[in-house]
């Protein structure tokens, strides 16, 4: 399974790989990384539906922002599910995403077990 | 009529007459009009033969004695003493040869033409003696004239330098009070200034607070994910030993390691984030000291982002980096510097979200909001120079303004959200730093950062910081 994680920050890419290490060494899952809005659309490609099956997704980025990049994913590939991980848990972050669609709402830090939950749910 | 009645009249009347140097003093003017009516009366009873002769000889003798006594002994009648001297040895002598007359009628009336002639001569001289006497009166009172126009000339001049001399003292006394209250003016403007930039940099490090809550959150969640997943890896690692597969061993090894640089980093960076905004709100004397200028204007960048997105979740902007990795480290005041990078950069993120919100309103598509950051080294005749530039594809700066955006105070920013202080600080420590600062605006010339605008875009501002590099180092 293609899980896509978006996130400006790049350690993020080295951390999930050491997280999920036992999953990716299993071939269960595969990560692929985008650091930007833009960098994300651009691997969804225009496939329909999409090689990836679970978007993560930073919301504070430069430039397009993890919700403006939520709403556009969600135009296109409405089955898609996405989640925001956001350091603004705050009310007003959190149910904008809801409204546009996401699945899920985690805050930084990140709770790897119940990321890992959510994940393995999809897994089975 | 006798002689002495005559002199008498004479001497009276010219008491009684007052002259420039002469005033008829007071006492004496009851005394001189008893006198002069006495010997009127005295005269016309003579005249008459109403009076025997020789009673009113004696009572003329008796009246010019007292006139005569009156002027030798009172100072105050000194005007009659010329007179006197004129006429006394004609009364002197017409007495001598009364008694003469009187005693030897004889030898009198044989030498009778001898003394017509010399009481001829003792009237002429009483005569000359007067006309003299008037004369020198007469000159006298000219110069008295002059003496008194003199004094009043004197006095009047006095008088005006009296009244120079207090217009003088009003004046300075005005002057000083007007100095003093501009001294007082000055020195509470002075201490409302340091309150300003007291004020300024204060709000500066509030708006600072988010973003620097932020950028210290984000190395620190990496902090604690990279330990937590690190004693994870060690748990797999002990396993791995059990189990002998060295060759995983080995890759856990590895990743630990990695892990731990990931940590010093993420520690580090939070470090640094902490120690900039100490260094942002300290308010002693700040020193110069050396200062990377690409990793102070990258961290006042994320600063001024990170505050700019927590403050306003709508806000958001693309921000590209292009740093010379040759610039060398200069001489300047972390802080300062820091605020004006702060400054720029935050009025670069508002002009763009300024003109993202007008493009929504107006329903245009495909503004891209972005700011800019660069910086390079530039040698001219010998003479080093970093530049720092800031620019952004904002609303741009209207002609009319451009000028007053250094003006102390000018903002156009609804009130209470500037200061109006920041760009105008920012020039002021640019300055002290022997640099300068520029803005070019509403075209699209950027020699330093092309990217600054998309194709055809001319819309936006760029600030250019020079500062000089003294090649004491190497280049
Ligand atoms: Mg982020």
């Amino acid at each position: 399974m293609k899980v896509l994680i978006v996130d400006d920050e790049r350690d993020v890419e080295m951390l999930f790989r050491q997280k999920f290490r036992k999953e990716i060494k299993k071939g269960s899952l595969e990560l692929v990384f985008a650091f930007s809005g833009a960098e994300a659309l651009t691997i969804l490609g225009d496939t329909n539906p999409p090689s990836v099956m679970y978007m993560f997704s930073d919301i504070n980025m430069p430039g397009m922002s993890g919700l403006e990049l939520l709403s556009k994913v969600k135009d296109r590939f409405p089955k898609l599910k996405v989640s925001m991980i956001s350091a603004y848990g705050d009310k007003e972050n959190h149910d904008k995403a809801m409204n546009s669609g996401a699945t899920g709402f985690f805050t930084k830090p990140i709770d790897f077990d119940t990321l890992k939950r959510e994940i393995g749910i999809l897994l089975n | 009529m006798n002689v002495e009645i005559i002199v008498a009249i004479i001497l009276i009347s010219y008491l009684r007459v007052s002259t420039l140097t002469y005033d008829v003093p007071e006492r004496w003017k009851k005394p001189l009009k008893w006198g002069f009516f006495s010997a009127l009366t005295i005269a016309v009873l003579d005249i008459s033969t109403l009076l025997n002769s020789e009673i009113s000889k004696v009572l003329s003798l008796f009246l010019v004695g007292g006139v005569i006594y009156v002027i030798l002994r009172y100072e105050e009648l000194h005007k009659g003493k010329q007179l006197v001297y004129a006429w006394l040895p004609l009364l002197l002598l017409s007495l001598l040869f009364e008694m003469i007359e009187y005693l030897f009628p004889a030898f009198f009336n044989r030498w009778d033409d001898y003394f017509t002639s010399i009481i001829f001569f003792a009237v002429v001289w009483g005569i000359a003696i007067w006309i003299i006497n008037n004369k020198q009166r007469k000159t006298l009172e000219k110069e008295k004239i002059k003496a008194l126009a003199r004094e009043q000339e004197f006095k009047a001049t006095e008088e005006m330098k009296i009244i120079l001399e207090q217009q003088v003292a009003e004046r300075t006394s005005a002057l000083t009070a007007q100095k003093e209250e501009l001294e007082k003016a000055l020195s509470d403007l002075n201490a409302t200034q340091a309150q300003l930039i007291h004020a300024e940099k204060m709000a500066s490090l509030g708006e600072l607070t988010a973003g620097i809550a932020h950028e210290i959150q984000n190395p620190l969640n990496f902090v604690n994910n990279f330990s937590e997943v690190s004693s994870e890896l060690l748990d797999e690692m002990c396993d791995e030993i059990q189990k002998g597969d060295m060759d995983e061993v080995l890759a856990l090894v590895e990743d630990i390691k990695l892990n731990m640089q990931k940590i010093s980093h993420h520690g580090k960076r939070a470090d640094a984030i902490v120690k900039g905004m100490l260094m942002h709100s300290r308010n002693n004397p700040e020193q110069k000291s050396l200062t990377d200028i690409n990793a102070l204007a990258e961290e006042y960048l994320r600063l001024s982002y990170h505050g700019l997105r927590a403050k306003d979740k709508s806000f958001n902007a693309t921000f590209r980096i292009h740093l010379d990795p040759h610039l060398p480290q200069i001489e300047v005041v972390p802080q300062d510097m820091g605020r004006v990078f702060l400054n720029l950069i935050n009025n670069a993120f508002y002009a763009v979200n300024e003109r993202a919100k007008k493009s929504k309103e107006e329903g245009i598509d495909g503004y891209s909001p972005t700011v800019n950051l660069s910086t390079a080294l530039y040698s001219d005749n010998g003479k080093g120079y970093l530049v720092i530039t800031i620019g952004d594809n904002g609303l741009g700066i209207p002609e009319s303004i451009k000028s007053k955006i250094f003006q102390p105070f000018f903002t156009t920013k609804p009130t209470g959200e500037g200061t109006g202080l920041g760009l105008s600080l920012s020039y002021d420590i640019i300055k002290a730093h022997g640099g300068g600062l520029e803005v070019i605006s509403d075209h699209g010339l950027n020699p330093f950062a092309p990217e600054a605008h998309s194709e055809g875009d001319k819309q936006g501002t760029v600030f250019t910081i020079t500062l000089p590099y003294e090649n004491t180092t190497k280049l």
